[in-house]
């Protein structure tokens, strides 16, 4: 997965976004769409045990989820997981667009594409702010290393 | 006007015949992504019968004014009909008197009244005020913030493995300082119907009032306010075959009379000027401003449904498929139940290992099949049993034994899906 994310990492994260919409437009009934988040889900790897700690749970969702980063050469790098399938299908859409990228990039990327999938029409409003919760964390993080890396 | 005689479930009344009763459900047609609805998610709200939804549109086309306050025709068949209401519920369940019927929101609404109002008054720094370890935050919250207030305490009852109340532990946290006691009749996560009769009988002996939060037993068992000799009793209506937004905060008049408003404004004042506002007796002193009229009217003509197919038939029918589905659900491999207990009503939670709730339900949403999943706002009681969420299973007296086996073989096929 992170190694899929560096040969994506000359890509703008609105290129990935229209990839990831024409996917699961390709996809049509939600069963299906929500049959592939969960194998996206699944291909996602375990991280290592000690993030699963509670400073590394992202509050707000039904299930347990967990999301730690760190930079390399300026970008900003993001891993996570979940108990549950359907989260870990959602990391694993929001890493695909958002890890390996500055915090400029990050921080300026627009969110349409979760409309276009369909995503915030099907989920209900408690997995709902699973998504919102991570998207924060993710943005939340973006504006602390660019204060970081520019301090 | 339809008169509570002239309400019928089905012709046949002696006999419990769920096919018939199915009928009477309009949604229950109703297909989800091409497959049959199978809905078990009663404990967060029940579909409402072809009566209750011909009588609201029996009065929207015939009765709608605002009550209480017109002299003409239609507003006087509005306050006859709301009132009217008022006094079916009063005898269904056996409330000594009208002005013990409080109509609210719901029971989240009511607890919050008594909290508060009756709370306000009669709470001291030092008091302590018992709920249960299995409440659902309705029951907890408002009992938190009024205790903070006024620098009370909380106490809280526990419970064994089974998800049964310790009733000897219930007992050694009663004394003088206990105020007031405030428990759940029948939970909505596990399905524990607790002794309630016990709880309130050891209260007594203190002078201790005790509500009853009875939103999943006015849906399953027979609610006779004086038999439990409950001071408070809340339900919502939407819950028992009833519209949403109404409910019935039951309060012995004693209490009530001696409880300050809890809401102002139009409908509850007898007086009002700028130096002096008087209030109304019961009932309305509790309920200001335009209430949900024709909640109060399905709801009333939902408990007389309820009543025509008789509590009884009810009971037996709901038992038998909380047997069977215990059986099914149980046998499903690294399936867990939570909650155990001896006396239930047909709602069963379960984790399975390697599935998330959550995964689970969603998948069973494309089989057509509504269940819950999450902690159903009883965060305290999943940590006693060490689980963040759960899914549950929760019936109601139109769902069928073949429902049940169908929702086994979907669980059984989206278990297989996840861990794959």
């Amino acid at each position: 997965m992170i190694e899929m994310t560096k040969k994506m990492n000359n890509r703008p994260i609105s290129e990935i976004q229209d990839e990831i919409v024409e996917e699961f437009e390709f996809l049509g009934e939600w069963p299906d769409k929500y049959e592939h988040l969960m194998n996206i889900g699944k291909a996602l790897p375990r991280l290592p045990e000690a993030a699963y700690s509670e400073e590394n749970k992202v509050k707000g969702c039904q299930s347990n989820l967990w999301m730690i980063t760190r930079t390399e050469n300026g970008n900003i790098i993001f891993e996570g997981d979940s108990d549950a399938l359907l989260v870990k299908g959602l990391v694993g859409l929001l890493l695909k667009v958002f890890s390996n990228h500055t915090p400029e990039e990050i921080l300026e990327a627009n969110l349409d594409f979760l409309g276009k999938i369909g995503l915030q029409a099907h989920l209900s409003a408690t997995r709902n702010n699973g998504l919102e919760a991570m998207i924060k964390q993710i943005k939340f993080y973006a504006l602390a290393y660019k204060a970081k890396m520019t301090a | 006007m339809t008169s509570p005689s002239q309400i019928s479930a089905h012709p046949d009344t002696k006999s419990f015949d769920v096919r018939s009763i199915r009928e009477d459900f309009p949604i229950l047609q109703t297909k989800i992504y091409g497959k049959p609805l199978i809905y078990f998610d009663n404990a967060a709200t029940s579909q409402k019968p072809r009566q209750v939804i011909d009588r609201l549109v029996q009065y929207y086309e015939h009765e709608n004014a605002n009550i209480h306050r017109g002299v003409y025709y239609l507003s006087e068949r509005a306050s006859e009909a709301y009132e009217g209401a008022r006094d079916s519920l009063q005898k269904l369940l056996n409330a000594a008197g009208r002005n013990e019927i409080i109509f609210v929101r719901g029971a989240t609404e009511g607890i919050n009244l008594v909290a508060s109002s009756w709370g306000r008054a009669n709470l001291k720094a030092g008091d302590e005020v018992i709920v249960s370890h299995m409440e659902h935050h309705a029951n907890i919250v408002p009992w938190q913030l009024i205790c903070e207030e006024k620098g009370a305490i909380l106490k809280v009852i526990p419970i064994n493995d089974k998800g049964e109340m310790n009733l000897e532990a219930y007992k050694s946290l009663l004394s003088e300082k206990t105020k007031f006691v405030s428990v759940v009749y029948v939970s909505n996560s596990i399905g524990t119907i607790n002794p309630v009769k016990e709880v309130i009988e050891a209260a007594h002996a203190y002078n201790i009032p005790v509500l009853l939060d009875g939103c999943q037993a006015a849906p399953h068992l027979e609610i006779d306010v004086q038999d439990l000799d409950c001071d408070f009793f809340v339900f919502s209506g939407h819950k028992t075959f009833g519209p949403t937004g109404i409910g019935i905060l039951y309060g012995k008049e004693k209490y009530l009379d001696a409880m300050p408003p809890y809401q102002s404004g139009g409908d509850m004042i007898k007086q009002v000027s700028f130096w002096r506002t008087t209030f109304k007796e019961l009932p309305y002193k509790f309920e200001a401003g335009t209430p949900h009229i024709e909640g109060a009217i399905g709801l009333a003509t939902a408990f007389e449904y309820v009543t025509n197919i008789g509590r009884s038939n009810i009971h037996a029918y709901e038992q038998k498929l909380l047997a069977h589905a215990t059986q099914k659900i149980a046998a499903v491999d690294g399936l867990r139940i939570i909650g155990t207990a001896k006396n239930k009503i047909p709602v069963i939670s379960f984790v399975v290992e390697g599935a998330h709730p959550l995964d689970i339900g969603t998948l069973l949403d494309f089989e057509g099949v509504a269940v819950r999943t999450g902690n159903h706002c009883t965060q305290p009681l999943m940590d006693c049993f060490g689980v963040s969420a759960t899914c549950r299973v929760s019936l109601a007296f139109y769902n069928t034994v073949k429902e049940i086996d169908e929702f086994v073989i979907a669980l059984e096929k989206v278990i297989k899906k996840i861990k794959s």
